[in-house]
């Protein structure tokens, strides 16, 4: 497992045990946390999964594909440390990771 | 509207319902919520089914929209196989197919749309399938073994995209439409035509403009496909995918104004004030088009879920989103954006040999719809502009060079 804290725009704090294989996207939507709306469920299609990815933790998250990153290019208020969290595959690696989301995923 | 403690009943247990119940935890609404679902299992994905699942690269466990014990844990009533029989809007009541009832103060009906049926001998044979829930998926996955014959009836964006899968698995596929071209429903030309060729070189088989007469068996399995002009495609499984009808019957029986599907406002609110629909079974406003329309998409379930979850909660309801929608063949992604009500022309940025394109449909100079190909700045920039309703220069937007960025500033 790896323990991941998903930080809401409003500063409230979600830590949760997400299992190795499934994605920092999916560790939000399956517990229910605000914030990450994942409308097109991980297919790269809708950049609704955005988050800022703690600076601590930005190599050790890899990098983004073209697809993602042309995706992030026209989305809203996006940061250097900005990803599409469907695109994140969690590992016991990530144990500790922290996430950021942004205001408004539309 | 005072609905702290109201009991919200949810018919149907798809992306929609799913979705809807989640919502209304988050947003703290603490009132019983009963969530009843004809599906044996908890709501899961549908897109899925005919692309990931279907090759292998998803389980149960990624379809599932929540795990199983969420609903316990946040004390929703989830009742799988289990559907509603009539509703009594007299009485607030809706009887169930299990000969209970449950009483309502809110009620959202989610139940979905249901595959058309063709209409020719032979449809019953076993092999026969449509795509709509996970068990047809799952039968479906049993057939498509190296070798094996699929025939697809109807060239729709499902049918397209199990076509894909099938040839990825190694199985034989071939594309049955009535009409002279693929997509001829929801595409324009140009995309019909890159589609064609692109399933076309990597093996995938196409009958246009061609009838069915009948599906031929034998010991009660199907064998073939009987086109009007005599010949028969052979196949051992058939997949029919002709489009759905939505499931209003029982609102349309209580008196609940329907119009292919029922009919609600931008609140998802049907004609009587405690009653809601929601996704595919609904027929919805779609205030950037000044219509009504049932988009039948994902994307528009969840909107009216948040529009229904809003209302409830007594949150400010949500601002419209731009429609949009996606399909994933082989390594192409295409998104859509926005609809092509109205457009009076159609403007191709980029070269569809390059496999990379997108095709605006433009009413004057705005953008209607845009429908995207491996392109996501036109997507995402389209669906911006389709949303603002800001003029667009169109030499700038068929000029490829010139980036989306600087064709909106």
């Amino acid at each position: 497992m790896a323990k991941i804290t998903y930080i809401e725009n409003n500063g409230t704090e979600h830590v949760i045990d997400v299992k190795p294989g499934l994605t920092v996207m999916e560790g939000a939507v399956k517990n229910n946390i605000p914030g990450i709306d994942a409308d097109c469920g991980g297919a790269c299609a809708c950049a609704t999964c955005h988050v800022y990815v703690d600076e601590a933790w930005k190599d050790k998250t890899g990098t983004s594909s073209a697809m993602e990153e042309s995706m992030l290019d026209f989305a809203e208020n996006v940061e250097p440390n900005s990803r599409l969290s469907c695109q994140i595959k969690v590992t016991e690696e990530l144990d500790g990771l922290i996430v950021r989301m942004p205001e408004s995923q539309h | 509207m005072s609905s702290v403690d109201a009991h919200v009943v949810v018919l149907g247990a798809g992306h929609a319902g799913g979705t809807l119940v989640a919502l209304l935890r988050q947003y703290g609404f603490d009132g019983p919520i009963t969530l009843v679902g004809d599906e044996p299992i908890a709501p899961y994905q549908r897109p899925p089914l005919s692309k990931a699942w279907l090759k292998g690269e998803a389980d149960a466990d990624s379809l599932a929209l929540k795990p199983l014990e969420f609903y316990a844990e946040n004390q929703i009533d989830f009742r799988p196989g289990v559907a509603a029989v009539k509703l009594k809007r007299s009485d607030k009541v809706v009887e169930l197919s299990d000969g209970s009832s449950l009483s309502y103060d809110i009620l959202v009906i989610a139940t979905g749309m249901r595959p058309n049926r063709l209409p020719v001998p032979g449809a019953e044979l076993a092999g026969v399938l449509s795509l709509r829930t996970a068990a047809d998926a799952e039968q479906l996955k049993a057939h498509l073994k190296p070798g094996a014959h699929l025939a697809i009836i109807g060239g729709g964006y499902i049918g397209l995209e199990v076509a894909a899968s099938a040839r990825a698995l190694g199985a034989e596929a071939t594309v049955i439409e009535r009409e002279p071209r693929i997509l001829a429903r929801s595409a324009c030309e140009a995309l019909s035509t890159f589609f064609a060729d692109y399933h076309r070189a990597r093996g995938v088989k196409f009958e246009l403009g061609a009838g069915v007469d009948s599906l031929t068996g034998a010991d009660g399995k199907v064998t073939g496909v009987k086109l009007s002009d005599g010949r028969t495609i052979p196949a051992e499984v058939v997949l029919v995918g002709v489009g759905g009808k939505p499931n209003d019957e029982l609102a349309a029986e209580a008196g609940l104004e329907t119009a292919r599907g029922v009919v609600v406002d931008l609140e998802a609110r049907t004609s009587d004030p405690s009653i809601f629909a929601i996704g595919d079974v609904s027929h919805r406003p779609m205030p950037h088009y000044d219509r009504m329309f049932g988009p039948e998409s994902v994307p528009s379930a969840l909107e009216q879920a948040k529009q229904v979850a809003c209302a409830i909660t007594g949150r400010p309801a949500p601002t419209p989103e731009v429609p949009w929608n996606w399909s994933d063949q082989y390594d192409l992604k295409l998104q859509i954006a926005g609809l092509p009500f109205d457009a009076d022309k159609i403007l191709i940025r980029g070269d569809p040999a390059s496999g990379k394109f997108a095709i605006f449909h433009l009413k004057g100079d705005l953008i209607q719809s845009v429908e995207a190909v491996n392109a996501p700045p036109e997507y995402m920039m389209g669906r911006q502009l389709i949303g603002n309703r800001k003029p667009v220069n169109l030499d700038k937007l068929a000029d490829p060079s010139i980036s989306m960025k600087e064709v909106a500033a």
